[in-house]
């Protein structure tokens, strides 16, 4: 296969806003970097080394329960933008896939379980990055998935592992356990009162770390945080996964305080600033993709907040997702200038939000005249 | 601003905490930071890795290893501070005293507690280890009334027990 777009909706269970405090919590992911014993790992290799690699992972995961139904990927010979698209819905990194799905190396692999709760990225910067990802907070149950994911191919595939050190990574900030727990977070009412700084600062006293949307050097676009275990060795899994939840429970306190208090300071202003947001996106004619996360923020807030109803928290993660540059491309069949995009994007939501939400369709536009 | 604890001295140090789910934050001199345990961040990854090993080196003794290049894959010492990744699984070993340091530093402590791991044909001594780990994470889940969790336990017990000869 070269092309991902016959695949659908493929690898976005995670979205469904299921699972606790999903209006809140966008996705919980818990990854386990594994390497095979006797290769150098993954950026050190031969071009065939590698596709071997990817050869025995694609053998050992149709031997397991997790895997064997699921749907497996040569990513290398996918062509750019479907590769731009699995990085859109957070399936693969950009080490795996390089800058917009440019650049890729031989071997590199995508292996999503059925029912799209576990996977496993091939010829990463370690040979394994198993994946367990769920909507909501769930950081037990997906540390359980990709713990059962980890006996199967550890069965099959003999791991490098150390008595003293652990799991052996390519980079040693994952050295250890190989956990990163992390949690996407929408956070506007910490933004709002100008909290957000604070609480930052005190997960970082705390052994944890946040980053933007899309992981690793990322910049924070609509109010969404990831927020994850800073080190991997020391502690057992068990206590990471533990300590990340309690905290997040914590800032999920804060938020919830500081949206009272927007509520009891400023409803007027509140209200209004949600209204506007649901009214640009319901009518906009071009947009770009920056604007939408943001105001996507303040309908997210008004649905959470029951000021806005008749909308659903899938509907609001599918925009987030479809309405990126690669997807807009796949759904038009052809390449888009910025300008088109931007058009095409105001088209989609519209048509989205047109299908869903409380107000009469009042313009007469169904969002078809610039397909 | 002066010391929130002595009141006499400058604070230097800004200390957030989450204390009984509540945020606070509190300004010390160095002297009472220290008392209190707070130390400048020094050892957390808050900057990137490479400029940490940059300094590595030239703080700590000089390690007793000699070996610089790892046999198996040809990865430097040199290499690995320029990038901040290791080369394969051998370099570990090749590396050991300098990592060692290094994992104290970055992730507070350089020994494995997690999960251990059982390979394809482990030997006897491997799966009684790992028994009697899968042993007490069940205990675990049973006294936190995670059922779910220890009946998948559970399972990877018998599935051990299972495949001993």
């Amino acid at each position: 296969m070269r092309d991902v777009s016959e695949l659908g909706d493929f690898g976005l269970s995670w979205l469904e806003g299921s699972g606790p405090h999903a209006d809140v919590v966008l996705s919980t992911r818990v990854r386990l970097a594994r390497n095979l014993q006797g290769h150098p790992f993954s950026p050190r290799m031969q071009d065939d080394e590698r596709r071997r690699i990817l050869d025995s992972v694609q053998t050992a995961a149709r031997q397991g329960s997790l895997l064997r139904d699921g749907v497996s990927l040569d990513v290398s010979a996918l062509v750019p933008l479907s590769r731009q698209v699995l990085l859109e819905r957070h399936l693969v990194s950009r080490e795996l896939v390089g800058e917009g799905g440019r650049e890729t190396r031989a071997g590199a692999g995508l292996i999503i379980g059925p029912e799209e709760l576990v996977g496993v990225m091939v010829n990463e910067e370690d040979h394994l990055r198993l994946q367990g990802l769920m909507s909501g907070l769930r950081l037990r149950e997906a540390y359980a998935a990709v713990d059962v994911l980890d006996e199967e191919l550890g069965r099959e595939l003999p791991m490098a592992f150390h008595h003293e050190f652990g799991f052996l990574t390519s980079c040693p900030t994952n050295v250890g356990t190989g956990l990163r727990a992390s949690i996407l977070i929408h956070l506007p009412g910490l933004v709002l009162t100008k909290e957000i700084g604070r609480v930052l600062q005190g997960i970082g006293q705390v052994g944890l770390t946040f980053r933007g949307l899309y992981g690793e050097g990322s910049e924070v676009v609509g109010n969404f945080f990831q927020i994850s275990n800073q080190t991997t060795l020391g502690k057992p899994e068990e206590d990471l996964i533990d300590h990340l939840h309690k905290i997040v429970q914590q800032v999920i306190q804060y938020e919830t305080h500081a949206r009272g208090v927007l509520m009891r300071e400023a409803p007027a202003v509140i209200e209004d600033k949600i209204w506007r947001a649901y009214g640009l996106l319901r009518y906009a004619r071009s947009i770009s993709f920056q604007e939408v996360m943001n105001l996507l923020s303040g309908v997210r807030l008004g649905v959470s907040m029951k000021l806005l109803s008749g909308l659903s928290v899938y509907t609001l993660n599918k925009i987030m997702i479809y309405a990126q540059p690669a997807h807009l491309e796949q759904a038009a069949g052809r390449p888009l200038s910025e300008a088109e995009s931007d058009v095409h994007r105001a088209a989609y939501v519209r048509r989205i939000l047109g299908g869903e939400g409380e107000l009469p369709d009042t313009s007469g536009d169904d969002g078809s005249e610039v397909e | 601003m002066l010391c929130e604890n002595c009141g006499q001295n400058e604070a230097v140090i800004h200390v957030t905490q989450i204390v009984d789910h509540q945020l606070g934050t509190f300004h010390l001199c160095e002297t009472c930071a220290a008392e209190k345990g707070f130390e400048p961040e020094q050892g957390s990854a808050g900057f990137p890795l490479t400029d940490f090993l940059a300094q590595m080196g030239q703080e700590s003794p000089r390690p007793r290893t000699t070996a610089v290049t790892c046999e198996f894959c040809g990865h430097t010492l040199k290499d690995f501070k320029r990038t901040g990744r290791l080369g394969c699984s051998h370099c570990y070993v090749t590396f050991e005293e300098h990592l060692r340091s290094l994992f104290r530093r970055l992730h507070g402590g350089a020994q494995h507690v997690g999960k251990v791991y059982l390979p394809p044909d482990p030997s006897e001594a491997e799966r009684h280890q790992q028994l009697s780990r899968l042993r007490r994470k069940l205990d675990v889940a049973v006294g936190k009334e995670d059922f779910e969790r220890a009946a998948q336990i559970r399972d990877q017990i018998r599935q051990l027990e299972g495949t001993r000869n």
